[in-house]
């Protein structure tokens, strides 16, 4: 695997020839499965030929290794996350749930701006958010990567429209204030950026994160302090 | 026909250009260089602005072949940069206006790389890596604002390439990332260094504290040479960069990126970021020397996007600012 400096043929897993490829992510290939049975996604991390293969291959383990305890450790704390299934080391391959029907909460929001509806309509999803992830900070998980199109809804029958976190792969464990007010921070630009006026969207998160950890005043605090910091707002050259 | 000169000098370049409906008439530039181990700071970086800007300007008129009655509006920069540097080239950019009677126009810096980039390279609606000795940005459009998605949240990818240089001593001339460039060529050790991304946005201020403290160790012990850390720290930084523009694309749904500012020009960062873009089916523009690094046309030219839907800037709203984001600027040119 991991050939040195991009030989073109790539050793595709026996099990992916045939798989149906879903997309290319930033990450990896998503594909489509069958396993044991069940309809199952698997997560390739292939050679990325624009790095040097040394810090690649490093990168790559760690990432796929890391995935996998976030997930376990979000699952045991009852945050909602894909079920892993198996994991390839000698490939870097996760096989993962597959979560049938689900939209990315990035799609949610654009399709109610779309169609007009007002950000109030969104203001109980915001504040689901705020919930989950200071849930998940209390279980000292950082992210690491907090989009809107990392978190999923998949709309129930009865109703309900629980939300799911998925891509852990630059996640870590940190009891840190400082990294989770990056990993809001993180989270905080790509929305606004996403999303543009929804500012009273994420402020409800915000609410809804503090009113749900106890940690939380201090994590605000840092996200305060990293928003003010370094060049990030005045920007020189 | 509209004719729009712009005026340049928010770091150590002093640039004057003249554009004229997308066609660059003349883009003289000079470069304040500093000796090895030392910055530009900006008292004399403006002193030195002020010593050549009227040869530039005499430059990129007589080059141009025009007379200040052809011009039709003067762009100059309004921020982001080192005020005294930018008060320097608004006091002349101003003064010209007044003499030749024409509107003056303030341009946001960062908005005229990318609007250069897109000129020059013909990229419609790219996502923009814009990577200087001050700027690390990972910027797509939406809805009239050049919209931040990943960015450095520490110091820029240049700062980091120029402040390591100073630490071993690497020539300021003709400019410390492009001296970088060469001595990595020649790097055979791949040293393992801090990596750090989080999300779209990275961070380089541990790895310049890594290298600035082992780099003297690392040399005198003859572990590796001066070309091996280049190498690595341009392989390490620029993975970086590649992958947040990457995770930005993804996030996006885009098929196309643009590489602006001063570090944009490294052939190595080119290359590793048509490759990743080869493995997604994506596009890859970039520019050379001439356009990435900081000059006049750039400044001319998002002048002239501007000027040409009714913008101009009044003379008691001609000042400069050192912070003026991106995503501050109303785009009124672009659907």
């Amino acid at each position: 695997m991991a050939e040195a400096d991009g030989v073109s043929a790539r050793s595709v897993p026996p099990y992916l020839r045939e798989a149906e490829l879903i997309k290319q992510g930033a990450e990896a290939r998503v594909y489509r499965i069958r396993f044991l049975g069940k309809s199952a996604i698997v997560k390739e991390r292939f050679p990325k030929r624009y790095r040097h293969h040394v810090l690649d291959e490093k990168l790559t383990r760690r990432r796929t290794a890391q995935e996998v305890r976030s997930i376990l450790r979000c699952r045991k704390a009852g945050i909602a996350a894909p079920v892993v299934y198996f994991v390839d080391l000698s490939t870097n391959c996760i096989f993962l749930e597959e979560i049938a029907d689900s939209i990315t909460v990035r799609e949610h929001i654009a399709a109610a701006q779309a169609s007009g509806q007002s950000v109030e309509s969104l203001h109980h999803l915001a504040e689901k958010m705020g919930r989950v992830l200071a849930k998940m900070h209390d279980e000292d998980v950082i992210h690491g990567d907090l989009t809107t199109s990392n978190m999923l809804l998949k709309p129930e029958r009865s109703g309900d429209l629980p939300l799911l976190l998925i891509d852990f792969g630059l996640s870590f464990v940190s009891a840190l204030a400082e990294d989770k007010g990056v990993d809001l921070y993180v989270l905080e630009k790509a929305f606004l950026s996403t999303h543009p006026n929804t500012e009273t969207l994420f402020q409800k998160l915000l609410q809804s994160y503090t009113a749900a950890s106890k940690k939380a005043p201090a994590v605000i605090k840092k996200l305060d302090e990293v928003r003010l910091r370094g060049r990030k707002r005045s920007m020189v050259g | 026909m509209t004719v729009v000169i712009g005026f340049e000098g928010s770091a150590n370049k002093i640039g004057i250009g003249i554009v004229r409906d997308g066609e660059v008439l003349s883009n003289p530039r000079r470069t304040y260089i500093t000796p090895p181990g030392q910055g530009f700071l900006p008292r004399e970086t403006a002193k030195h602005h002020r010593g050549v800007i009227l040869t530039v300007l005499r430059e990129a008129l007589d080059e141009a072949g025009l007379k200040p009655a052809d011009i039709d509006c003067v762009a100059y920069t309004k921020g982001p940069g080192m005020g005294a540097p930018l008060v320097t080239v608004a006091l002349v950019a101003r003064t010209v206006a007044q003499l030749w009677g024409k509107p003056l126009v303030g341009v946001n810096h960062c908005i005229g790389h990318i609007e250069m980039g897109r000129l020059i390279t013909g990229a419609n609606n790219p996502t923009v890596l814009y990577v200087s000795g001050g700027n690390t940005q990972v910027i797509a459009y939406s809805e009239r604002r050049y919209r931040i998605f990943g960015e450095t949240i520490d110091i820029a990818v240049g700062n980091c390439l120029d402040r390591f240089a100073r630490v071993i001593k690497i020539s300021n001339d003709p400019s410390p990332g492009y001296n970088i460039e060469q001595m990595a060529k020649k790097g055979k050790q791949y040293i393992e260094l801090p990596y750090t991304v989080k999300g779209m946005d990275v961070s380089f201020s541990g790895i310049l504290s890594y290298i600035e403290e082992m780099a003297h160790k690392m040399l005198s012990s003859g572990q590796c040479t001066a070309e091996d850390l280049c190498f690595s720290l341009q392989e390490t930084v620029f993975s970086m960069l590649v992958e947040i523009t990457e995770r930005a694309m993804a996030h996006c749904g885009s098929q196309e990126v643009l590489i602006v500012g001063g570090v944009g020009c490294n052939l190595r960062l080119q290359e590793m970021m048509g490759i990743m873009c080869e493995e997604r089916g994506a596009h890859l523009f970039a520019t050379d020397e001439r356009f990435c690094i900081d000059n006049g046309a750039m400044i001319a030219q998002a002048g002239w996007e501007m000027f040409r839907m009714g913008q101009v800037t009044e003379l008691s709203d001609s000042w400069i600012t050192q912070r003026y984001r991106t995503d501050e600027v109303e785009v009124t040119w672009r659907d």
